[in-house]
């Protein structure tokens, strides 16, 4: 069984994030920079199920910048056999659609049994790079589970609805997504950043995986303008004369929040 | 720090992630009750980092004493109780088997102790005889193939925990004789293993500092072990432990320049949100430079143990060094904790606060693995000069 995970780096999801306004990339200089704590939670699910099932490889594959190299290791020093970076600066501004192509290249290059995803990165929040991965892939797509079990030709998970849950399930290959209510991440021990070291790390560009980067026969979106969340204002302080409780309620049905 | 490699950068970093995330919610309450977390403890041991200078053969994670170290500073930054645990665990409790332990003793105690599910103390001080460690009274005497261990210990870190295994005692085992005819004690060290008839482990003490962290007095009352638990050569006692000290000095002085961090962090950022008179506290110059104070003493300090720890991987004397590292960084926790609780005015005083713990944590900086004072004894004493 091969288990691709995708993880990528975000900035610190605790820090102070900026967006450049230049290029409407979030600017990765601001800050710290860390993997993103959903894909971590993704590649929990794999090891897990490697630990328990001999014969599982499990793969982490990323897309982003060169630098992103040593936040990609942590994966391996978690416990992923291999990793798969495809670092090329002319995807650098690449769109969700590019992205997704590229991705699905790379997947279909390395081989697989199921590719397990976050449902949503801290950073770009576009949400729908699994379903697009698995359009492309043509395989089915099980999307924001809480809960994954992993058989022998098969996944299942129980995603949580409004009122209720589903249990879906569907015949591998396949991809998944998860959401945050599956367990944190192990930590990495000192043996396994050691043995990082010595694990397969493949490096890809665009031309290795036959994608055009500015192939323009495919629909493109474009970022027409980026702007600044505005600085949080002052608010309103009611002082309790007494009263309080009361111009608190009204407050709250004044602006519809209750 | 440029000096790290990939590796062990990412090994401080992820030992920081763990201790944010895993020791500094609990910290609060285990200072409050007295009580180490055995949860966090079986945690580190999951994590490796009972393992980290030992090689893979014995079960550890083949690193080396930088790597214990920077794991060490990291616990230190949030709960020095839990960073003192290890560094105790390591130096004072699996270090001395895998140094000097016979193969039997080695396969017996260290796969448990380099996982972190058992833990051992190292019993040295004595009512009578702390900085001096020649005066120590407790006795072992070979009665056909057992020892008789009679005499006490106190202060001895991780000696009564739920998973503490035995403590190596320092002991009088006889007189030898110098070259030149006078007599000196000969000193020993024995493996007594907890639960052991006449070894009895006193109450927890009521400390001002180091709450969390495991000590106790000791007392040996005929307590017979095997001869097979003498640990290293019979008189050899004295020049092990020494041994073990200075080592233990390099990690005291992690410990200490991890504390002194964490009152860096927590004076910065409180700093920096903290508005009296309508401006955040830390645009006053005063409050700005006593912070770059702070960083500076951090980096001092972490300079001085790196080099120092460096020097002990190489094989190379790091006595010295030993001693310096832990002489500056213990002062750089102290007065970096009084300058963190100060900034952080009466709230410093709260003890809910992480700076209130450091604050009263780091005065046995000062005073244990060696006082201060020690540390110029030795120092001196590396110059020549007769102290
Ligand atoms: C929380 C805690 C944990 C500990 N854990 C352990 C442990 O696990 N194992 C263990 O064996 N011990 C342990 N100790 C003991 C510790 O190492 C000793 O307390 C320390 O070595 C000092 O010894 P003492 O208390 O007897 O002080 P003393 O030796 O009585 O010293 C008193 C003062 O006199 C000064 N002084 C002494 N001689 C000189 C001199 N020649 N010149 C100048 N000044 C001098 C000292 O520096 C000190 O300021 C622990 C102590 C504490 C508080």
């Amino acid at each position: 069984m091969k288990i691709i995970v995708l993880v990528k780096e975000v900035p610190d999801t605790w820090g102070e994030r900026k967006l450049d306004l230049e290029t409407g990339l979030a600017d990765r200089a601001a800050g710290e920079v860390v993997l993103d704590e959903i894909g971590e939670r993704a590649l929990e699910v794999a090891l897990a199920h490697a630990d328990a099932h001999d014969g599982t490889e499990v793969v982490v594959m990323s897309m982003g910048p060169e630098s992103a190299a040593t936040t990609i290791r942590k994966g391996l020093a978690m416990g992923a056999a291999s990793a798969v970076h495809i670092a090329d600066p002319a995807l650098a501004a690449a769109d969700l659609g590019l992205t997704a192509r590229t991705l699905a290249a790379a997947i279909r290059r390395s081989g697989f049994d199921l590719v397990i995803t976050g449902n949503l990165s801290t950073d770009g929040s576009g949400g729908v790079i699994p379903a697009m991965l698995a359009e492309l892939l043509g395989v089915p797509n099980a999307t924001a589970l809480s809960s994954v079990e992993i058989a022998d030709g098969s996944v299942s998970g129980v995603r949580a609805v409004e009122g209720g849950t589903m249990r879906v399930n569907a015949p591998l290959p396949a991809v998944v997504s998860i959401t945050e209510a599956l367990p944190d991440a192990r930590f990495p021990n000192f043996k396994g950043i050691m043995a990082a070291k010595k694990k397969p790390f493949e490096t890809l560009g665009a031309a290795d995986l036959d994608v055009e980067p500015e192939d323009l026969s495919v629909g493109w979106s474009i970022m027409t303008a980026v702007a600044e969340k505005p600085p949080r204002t002052a608010g309103t302080k009611i002082t309790d004369d007494g009263d309080g409780g009361t111009r608190i309620a009204e407050f709250l049905i004044e602006n519809r929040l209750v | 720090m440029h000096d790290l490699t990939d590796e062990e950068q990412q090994l401080y970093d992820m030992v920081c992630e763990f201790a944010d995330t895993v020791v500094a919610p609990q910290a609060y309450e285990a200072d409050r009750t007295h009580e180490l977390s055995m949860d966090v403890v079986a945690q580190m041991g999951e994590l490796g980092l009972f393992g980290l200078p030992f090689p893979e053969e014995v079960g550890g994670q083949g690193g080396d004493y930088m790597a214990l170290c920077l794991a060490i500073e990291a616990l230190a930054r949030v709960d020095q109780s839990v960073a003192i645990t290890l560094e105790a665990g390591v130096g004072l409790g699996a270090m001395p088997i895998f140094r000097h332990g016979t193969d039997e003793q080695k396969a017996e105690f260290l796969p448990d102790l380099v996982a972190g599910r058992a833990l051992a103390g190292f019993g040295l001080t004595e009512p009578e005889a702390g900085s001096d460690a020649g005066a120590t009274r407790t006795t072992a005497v070979l009665d056909g193939d057992e020892w008789v261990v009679n005499g006490s210990k106190q202060f001895i870190t991780n000696s009564g925990t739920p998973i503490t295994s035995f403590v190596t005692v320092t002991a009088v085992t006889g007189e030898r004789t110098r070259p030149d005819g006078s007599t000196a004690k000969e000193l020993s060290t024995i493996i007594v293993p907890n639960g052991t008839p006449g070894f009895t482990v006193g109450p927890g003490y009521d400390k001002s500092g180091w709450r969390a962290s495991d000590t106790h007095p000791l007392t040996f009352d005929d307590v017979r072990v095997p001869a097979a638990n003498l640990l290293g050569e019979r008189g050899r006692g004295f020049a092990n432990f020494l041994q073990a000290l200075d080592e233990g000095r390099i990690a005291i002085a992690a410990l200490a320049t991890g504390a002194a961090q964490g009152c860096l962090d927590e004076a910065l950022a409180y700093a920096k949100t903290r508005n009296v008179f309508g401006v955040p506290i830390a645009s006053h110059q005063y409050i700005a430079f006593t912070i770059a104070g702070m960083q500076a003493r951090v980096h001092t300090a972490r300079l001085a143990w790196h080099d120092a720890a460096r020097r002990a991987d190489a094989g190379l004397p790091f006595k010295k060094e030993a001693a310096i590292a832990k002489l500056v960084s213990s002062d750089a926790a102290m007065l970096n904790a009084r300058d963190a609780t100060q900034i952080f005015g009466g709230m410093g005083f709260m003890n809910e606060t992480t700076v209130a713990r450091h604050y009263r944590d780091s005065k046995i900086l000062e005073i244990g693995e060696g006082t201060n004072e020690v540390q110029l004894m030795v120092i001196a004493r590396e110059l020549g000069l007769a102290a």
